[in-house]
């Protein structure tokens, strides 16, 4: 590595800020160095926004350099998410249909980071609105995997995982709405915390499907992934499912790292059969770690999981095609005119836009959704589905009584090849398996590395999920494991991952 | 189950107001063929008298004070649309001329 700044953690990086050995200007150029030399072949932004970071950088070293007491991660940047608002910033959610939209307005996430003092690097790319779990359904083309450039950084938040993974960023913002923001986590060796619902605010959060989106923080370790989730999260006026609650003490959670006494359950089904033989090992070896850090094993079963998969592909299709109804080319984005009709109508105009606009998996979902939601299907499909996600949070409610967290794998393979399952939607989404109940029920999720898949030596995400508002036992549980495996690598496990500047020379 | 043909995806995308080609209309077909088949096992599932649930967290009707407060300015508003007018969106006609 060039420059160890950009190597270094976000909490150490904010002492090293509070203590004026470093400065956010010379921190933040050290990322968009990095950002130069390796972005052309890993492809994590959509916008880099150099200019207005270094000025935000400026700005806290000379507030700093007042005397004025600042928050925590003060001059610490940040890559933010493209489906997150940014007042002057362009937000297209991946999507063509948004190509070159600079919103008027700020989301609270952003205003949030803004207020901590935090600089915005620029905006990572997702799958479009974030359907998918690879970034190959993004307009502007893929992001690629830091560990092996052929392959996917998973999604939608491969923009914000790869380019923690490449050490662009020290932290960024994520959104979770099946798994977006844990499944790229896993593939690429990072923490992601997918909080409880209502956590953090969606207010300026492009809404996919609104009773399952959640924002979060992406993080190279359990600690940063604290500390970001803290500016992230509490209650917010503008979105009306915000809980009105004090936000859990997730960094005390992660620096007492302590899960003495604490019952941790196994979910049956989200084990074994269909999880990679590396993936299912690395699993209990985590799992024996946290045995050996003073808790005790449960096995619980939940057996409505099994269906959890088919649930989601219906609530998610049917409330996106209600949320993606405001992309009609009438009052912002992308407006085409249908060819060969003189003087078109609105609604032909909108049937044009929609078309050139939209991706094959949006319009696939949008599609979904309509027949879901359709008179005569309603019953048998949403409706079947309202009363499945009954069942997966009843099953959840009995495990957290035998159990003060779950665990799992977090996907059920390491990152596969771009290419692999692009044209068998039904393949893509079985990569969801093991973290879609979660968003179903509304509980907190986190994935943190659990080491190499011996078999091809590609990175294994450990899944954590707890009780609703209980995201701090996330924290306790990733700290005490994330502190036994650095033990045992002898090294954070992303400093294995291969030399991206040599690739991008060979490129 | 119902099977769905080329012509009622067509007729849903009218509904959704996505124009899709020939090409995209064949695709779609056996794709969404495909989805349905797998997604409707949620009929399976033992759902018999259980209640459906649409959202995670119990929800209550949130207030505020009816206070003024600032908002975007027209100006602002309007940054991105597409065409605009005398301080409005403008927009393609949106009735028949005859």
């Amino acid at each position: 590595m060039t420059n160890e700044l950009i190597t270094a953690s976000a909490a150490d990086l904010a002492a090293r800020l509070a203590a004026r050995e470093i400065s956010s200007a010379e921190l933040t150029q050290a990322c968009l160095d990095r950002t130069a030399a390796v972005d052309g072949v890993v492809h994590s932004y959509l916008h880099v926004d150099a200019e207005g970071a270094l000025a935000a950088a400026r700005a806290i070293d000379e507030r700093r350099a007042a005397g004025e007491s600042l928050p925590t991660l003060a001059g610490v940047p940040i890559a933010v998410k493209d489906v997150m608002t940014t007042k002057g910033l362009p937000t297209t959610c991946g999507s063509k249909i948004l190509e070159g939209w600079i919103p008027p307005y700020d989301s609270t996430v952003v205003t949030r980071l803004k207020a901590a003092g935090m600089p915005i690097l620029g905006k990572t790319n997702l799958d479009e609105f974030a359907m998918g779990s690879s970034t190959e359904h993004s307009a502007y083309g893929p992001s690629r995997n830091p560990w092996d450039l052929d392959r996917i950084p998973g999604g939608s938040g491969g923009g914000s995982s790869s380019v923690i993974a490449s050490f662009q960023a020290p932290l960024a913002t994520g959104t979770d709405t099946g798994g977006s923001i844990r499944q790229p986590a896993a593939v690429t060796g990072t923490v992601g915390t997918k909080p409880t619902y209502g956590g953090v605010s969606r207010y300026g959060l492009v809404a996919l499907a609104s009773s399952l989106d959640q924002a979060g923080p992406c993080a190279r370790t359990v600690l940063d992934t604290a500390l970001l989730h803290e500016v992230m999260a509490g209650h917010d006026p503008m979105d009306s499912t915000s809980i009105d609650a004090p936000v859990p003490a997730v960094v005390e959670a992660a620096r007492r790292a302590d899960v003495s006494g604490m019952k941790i359950g196994i979910i049956r089904e989200l084990t074994g059969d269909g999880f990679q033989a590396g993936v299912q090992q690395r699993f209990d070896e985590s799992v024996q770690h946290l045995v050996d850090a003073g808790a005790e094993v449960v096995e619980v079963s939940c057996p409505s999981f099994t269906y959890a998969l088919a649930a989601y592909y219906l609530i998610l299709p049917s409330e996106a095609s209600s949320n993606l109804a405001k992309f009609d080319g009438m009052r912002y984005g992308l407006r085409v005119a249908p060819h060969g009709i003189d003087d078109p109508s609105a609604e032909q105009v909108m049937a044009a836009t929609r078309d050139a606009g939209f991706g094959d998996e949006v319009k696939r979902r949008i599609i979904l959704g309509t027949y879901a939601l359709s008179s005569g299907y309603y019953d048998a499909y949403y409706g079947s589905a309202q009363k499945v996600r009954r069942l997966i949070a009843d099953d959840f409610t009995r495990a957290f009584e035998a159990a003060d967290v779950l665990v799992s794998p977090t996907a059920p393979t390491t990152a596969f090849a771009f290419g692999d399952k692009i044209d068998d939607p039904m393949a893509m989404y079985l990569n969801d398996i093991a973290t879609i109940p979660a968003n179903l029920a509304g509980v907190p999720g986190m994935s943190l590395p659990s080491g190499l898949a011996p078999e091809d030596g590609l990175p294994v995400g450990f899944q954590i999920l707890a009780p609703a508002m209980q995201d701090q036992r996330l924290y306790a549980v990733g700290a005490a494991l994330e502190a036994r495996l650095l033990s045992a690598w002898g090294a954070p496990l992303l400093h294995s991952a291969p030399d991206l500047t040599a690739a991008g020379k060979g490129a | 189950m119902s099977e769905l043909t080329r012509a009622d995806v067509a007729h849903l995308a009218g509904l959704a107001r996505i124009e899709l080609s020939d090409d995209e209309l064949d695709k779609m077909v056996g794709e969404l063929g495909i989805i349905l088949e797998s997604v409707a096992t949620v009929q399976n599932a033992p759902i018999g008298d259980v209640a459906p649930m649409s959202h995670p967290m119990p929800l209550v009707n949130v207030t505020r004070p009816d206070e003024v407060r600032p908002s975007l300015a027209a100006e602002a508003a309007l940054s991105g649309a597409p065409e605009q007018d005398q301080q409005r969106f403008s927009v393609p006609r949106i009735l028949d001329e005859d």
